[in-house]
């Protein structure tokens, strides 16, 4: 069965005419061609393919997109504005948050919707917002840097 | 910040240039686009045309298979093809050339491939499966290596004529001799589980046959001209015929170290339909159809004498390998190496016995049998130490490899920094926590003067806390597993100065084509940003082993060296005539070829160098090639001694615990990291691999395994299967020791595999130090944990 919705991704407005089985991720990697969000256990543990949906960060993998009529996506590549990386991704970038990268859009993305709730987290707050994204080679250790990082140079650039 | 993790602490400086690209803290290539989310990983790969495959897995682990009905899936609209045994080339594959794409006849393993679907959807092609009616005859099973051995057991390979597949047997002096020198003798069994590689990205493959018969695979591998020669096999092809082209690999940690039958089944199923086609793993299939590291049983004997010297170590280990053979079945040849040479013991006796049976597939996962040997070598040295009543860190540098020495397995020693690792740990041990409010309860006084006993903690009388150490010995200039362990490298410059480095190796996620940016970079005195590295399409790229053994720095770094000079040299002539100078008087900095004289100080822009040497009479292209083999040999096949490596990487941690008496939970509170990396080309990345393999190696400690029973895997996701989160690691302290390696690129060694493998061993002897239980299983779960606790106090302790 399909279903017609208008979801807005990254600013721009897609009408889609949508198999009510797909997830959000189907829709994003397969129709709107945007694949930055990852599938990497599409059940909902691993946090790879984490955008945020009307500003809250979701696992897209397990939301159907059918449910998702009107609403607001914002996924990786809606992060950086006009080629530039944002303070957070540049922040993953030098202070080697990234190996293989697979999971380094979901964790930029739960990154960014905690700082947006919390500019100041404590380390065990950020650890505890980003315990759903799983990551197999950097050990958490410069992932945590590049965040706490990122939050100090966002409040400066706020004052 | 309360978090300061990280402490780079270098011994030693060879280089005195302070602009030195050596050294520094340079951000991965790639990490703009992978933050930017836009990568093209395996997964991202779509090619006009493509049609998506999907493969049947067996409903037995050990059945004749007597009948394959398709005809109701080949009616579902969408389906394009189905495949079977009947499609198979005539020709086997694998490490011990034992397995086939499709199974015909025999189904030796719940994750054997009976049937596949080509359709234009992934979901039509799912809903194929379902429509094949395959009708087997159950038999019998053999799910444990008791079995596999028992006189009568039925045989997995007919053919192998045993359920033994292979049996190492390594010595060196005399256990005999040994044991008699021996004052204090332990010992200890014990079992060790499946785990998965667990990368982020899940096995993926785009295969096409273009209209001549030659295939290109988009691919995740580690090995890409190895996969080349093994696909050739597999599908009976010449391999002139087979390019690999790598994605972006999203982790691979020697998942992607072999063939596995989806890669000639996807292109069997390209064949078929003519059109590209896709197979992917779902994460279930991962953990089900992925190599797993071989679950083991070990028994190991040790002996020193009252001075604390090491007498002997008598190991005898059970590999079960599964169905089919991979390459991971070589593992006991990493396992010799711990058991035989970390630290200097002079009489060793080793056997592993690797066993066919119906459960999973193994594989290589990183480390290679080295986490599983450091586990029992360096509990069975708390043993020892605490038998002769020595302080556990002073007992092993008492007995750590010195540099300059050759090991009776013949390991050639060179740069060696095994005493400084333990004591750069054991002096963050002396030091406590140094960074959060629990310092005084973490330093050893204040351990030591606390009522109650040396574990209990102030805050809880339930929670108790200890120390642990542990250390590794691995290879770090390469292994030669192979006849060659060599590597190519091509450096080309454009006529504006930019250059290219054209390498073997594979970026898997690790920073290899940072660092080996960096080495070219210096020797030709530019930035990482001028150099393009193209290192994934075999039709580009010179040959290489892979990566595994923790070897591309090393191995790929000296490659890249070698042709980054002959560029230099070449570049040089011409600028000397150019300047009407010396090519030895000339540096390149900046971008520029300069005069290094004072006096007359002159330089040239290095494109117009480049420039002039294109567009002369006579005039020459400036390439430089490089090849390193390093000088190592094969072991010997029969004592399986010799110098497998240029050079050893070592490392110790010490792991800081609590363990509640209550729950049995283990909560790592602090892993402090020491390891010998020659030098740190960039140790931003090498703290990242250190970090990285920690928290495997916490996962192998504590949480991860595998549950299988009857050959089925009964966790197949990431709710069961646990990997530790950010909100679960400890806190880790690097201590980067440099020892200058001889044989280096800059000094530096491999250091892709030492961060996981002491863990599980640091944390177990840290888990001794707070209650007083061995632990010989992993993972250390709470039950574990709290039935040693009871076995060891009684009910109620």
């Amino acid at each position: 069965m399909k279903k017609p919705i208008t979801l807005t991704v990254n600013g721009d407005m897609h009408e889609l005419y949508v198999d009510t089985r797909r997830t959000l991720l189907d829709l994003l990697r397969n129709e709107v061609g945007l694949l930055g969000a990852h599938r990497g256990c599409d059940e909902g543990e691993c946090g790879a393919c984490t955008v945020h949906v009307d500003g809250l960060p979701m696992n897209s993998c397990l939301r159907l997109a059918a449910d998702l009529d009107g609403s607001e996506i914002l996924t990786i590549e809606g992060v950086a504005q006009n080629g530039q990386m944002h303070p957070l991704q540049r922040a993953f970038v030098e202070k080697g948050g990234i190996q293989c990268g697979f999971c380094t859009p979901g964790f930029v993305m739960s990154a960014l919707a905690l700082l947006e709730e919390n500019p100041h987290p404590t380390e065990p707050e950020l650890r505890a917002a980003l315990s759903g994204n799983l990551c197999r080679c950097t050990g958490f250790v410069k992932i945590v840097e590049a965040v706490m990082s990122a939050a100090e140079q966002l409040t400066m650039s706020n004052e | 910040m309360s978090n300061e993790p990280l402490k780079t602490q270098n011994r030693k400086s060879k280089i005195v240039n302070p602009k030195s690209l050596i050294g520094q803290r340079i951000p991965k290539l790639d990490a703009p686009d992978k933050a930017m989310g836009r990568m093209t990983y395996g997964h991202d790969v779509r090619l006009p045309g493509m049609l998506h495959g999907r493969i049947l897995y067996s409903r037995y682990p050990h059945a004749r298979i007597l009948n394959i009905d398709v005809s109701r899936a080949e009616q579902l609209s969408g389906v394009k093809a189905i495949l079977t045994a009947a499609d198979n080339p005539p020709t086997k594959f694998g490490y011990g050339k034992d397995n086939t794409p499709f199974k015909a006849d025999i189904i030796r393993s719940l994750r054997d491939e009976v049937a596949g679907v080509v359709a234009t959807d992934p979901d039509i092609a799912e809903e194929a499966l379902s429509l094949i009616e395959v009708e087997y005859e159950p038999l019998p099973p053999i799910f444990t290596t008791d079995e596999a051995l028992a006189p009568g057991a039925p045989l997995i390979h007919l053919e192998h004529g045993s359920n033994l597949f292979t049996t190492y047997n390594y010595n060196h002096g005399d256990i005999g001799v040994g044991e008699t020198e021996s004052d204090v003798v332990v010992e200890a069994s014990y079992k060790l589980p499946y785990v998965n590689a667990a990368a982020m990205e899940t096995c993926v493959v785009v295969a096409q046959f273009d209209p001549r018969g030659h295939l290109t695979l988009w691919s995740i591998t580690q090995i890409p001209f190895l996969l080349q020669r093994d696909l050739s096999e597999a599908l009976n092809i010449p391999g002139s015929q087979i390019r690999i082209i790598q994605t972006a690999i999203g982790g691979a940690f020697g998942r992607s170290l072999d063939i596995y039958p989806f890669e000639p089944i996807a292109a069997l199923m390209s064949r078929k339909t003519g059109q590209p086609v896709r197979v992917a793993f779902s994460r279930q299939e991962e953990f089900m159809a992925g190599p797993a590291r071989q679950p083991c049983r070990i028994a190991v004997r040790a002996g020193a004498r009252r001075d604390g010297k090491l007498t002997f170590r008598d190991v005898s280990a059970i590999l079960d390998i599964g169905a089919y053979v991979s390459w991971g079945s070589v593992t006991p040849l990493v396992m010799i190496e711990t058991a035989a040479s970390l630290y200097e013991v002079p009489h060793v006796r080793y056997k592993a016995d690797c066993i066919y049976t119906n459960n999973l597939v193994t594989g290589a996962v990183r480390g290679y049998g080295n986490p599983q040997s450091t586990f029992f070598t360096e509990t069975i040295m708390d043993q020892l130490a605490e038998a002769l009543e020595m302080d556990q860190a002073a007992f092993r540098i008492l007995n750590a490899n010195r540099p300059n020495t050759e090991t009776p397995q013949g390991l050639i020693i060179t740069s060696c920094g095994l005493k400084e690792c333990l004591e750069a740990v054991a002096a963050a041990a002396d030091r406590g926590m140094d960074s959060t409010g629990v310092e005084e309860q973490g330093s050893r006084e204040a351990r030591e003067q606390r009522p109650g006993g040396y574990g209990l903690t102030m805050d809880s009388p339930t929670v108790k806390r200890g120390i642990g150490f542990a250390s590794t010995l691995n290879v770090g200039g390469g292994a030669r597993i192979y006849r060659s362990d060599g590597c190519g490298a091509i450096v080309k410059v454009d006529d504006f100065g930019h250059v290219t480095l054209i390498s073997g190796s594979s970026e898997i996620g690790q920073g290899s084509e940072t660092v080996l940016a960096q080495i070219v970079a210096d020797v030709l005195g530019l930035q990482v940003s001028d150099i393009t590295v193209l290192n994934s399409d075999t039709d580009v790229k010179p040959w290489d082993v892979g990566v595994h053994a923790s070897r591309t720095t090393f191995i790929a770094g000296n490659a890249a060296h070698q042709a980054a000079l002959q560029v230099r040299a070449q570049i040089f002539e011409t600028a000397a005539e150019m300047l009407k100078v010396k090519p030895e008087q000339l540096v390149a900095r900046n971008g520029q070829i300069e005069v290094a004289a004072e006096n007359n100080p002159k330089s040239i822009d290095l494109g117009k160098v480049i420039r002039s040497r294109h567009y002369r009479e006579g005039g020459q292209v400036i390439i430089g090639e490089g090849w390193y083999d390093p000088p190592t040999k094969l072991v010997d096949k029969d004592t399986y001694k010799g110098n497998i490596s240029a050079t050893y990487g070592f490392g110790s941690q010490m792991a800081e615990v609590e363990v509640d008496i209550e729950t049995g939970i283990v909560r790592v509170l602090r892993l402090a990291c020491a390891n010998d990396v020659g030098r740190a080309i960039n140790p931003m990345a090498v703290e990242g691999q250190i970090e990285g393999g920690a928290q495997m190696g916490l996962g192998y400690a504590l949480s991860e395994e595998l549950i299988v029973k009857e050959g089925q895997v009964m966790n197949p996701d990431f709710r069961l299967y646990r990997l530790f989160t950010a909100a679960d690691m400890p806190h880790i302290e690097s201590y980067l020791i440099e020892t200058d390696d001889p044989e280096g690129p800059f000094g530096a060694k491999g250091v892709g595999e030492m961060g996981g493998t002491p863990t599980a061993a640091a944390v177990a002897n840290a888990i001794y130090d707070a209650v007083g239980i061995r632990l010989t299983e992993l993972p250390m779960t709470p039950e574990r944990v709290l039935a040693a606790l009871d076995k060891k106090y009684g009910r109620g302790y």
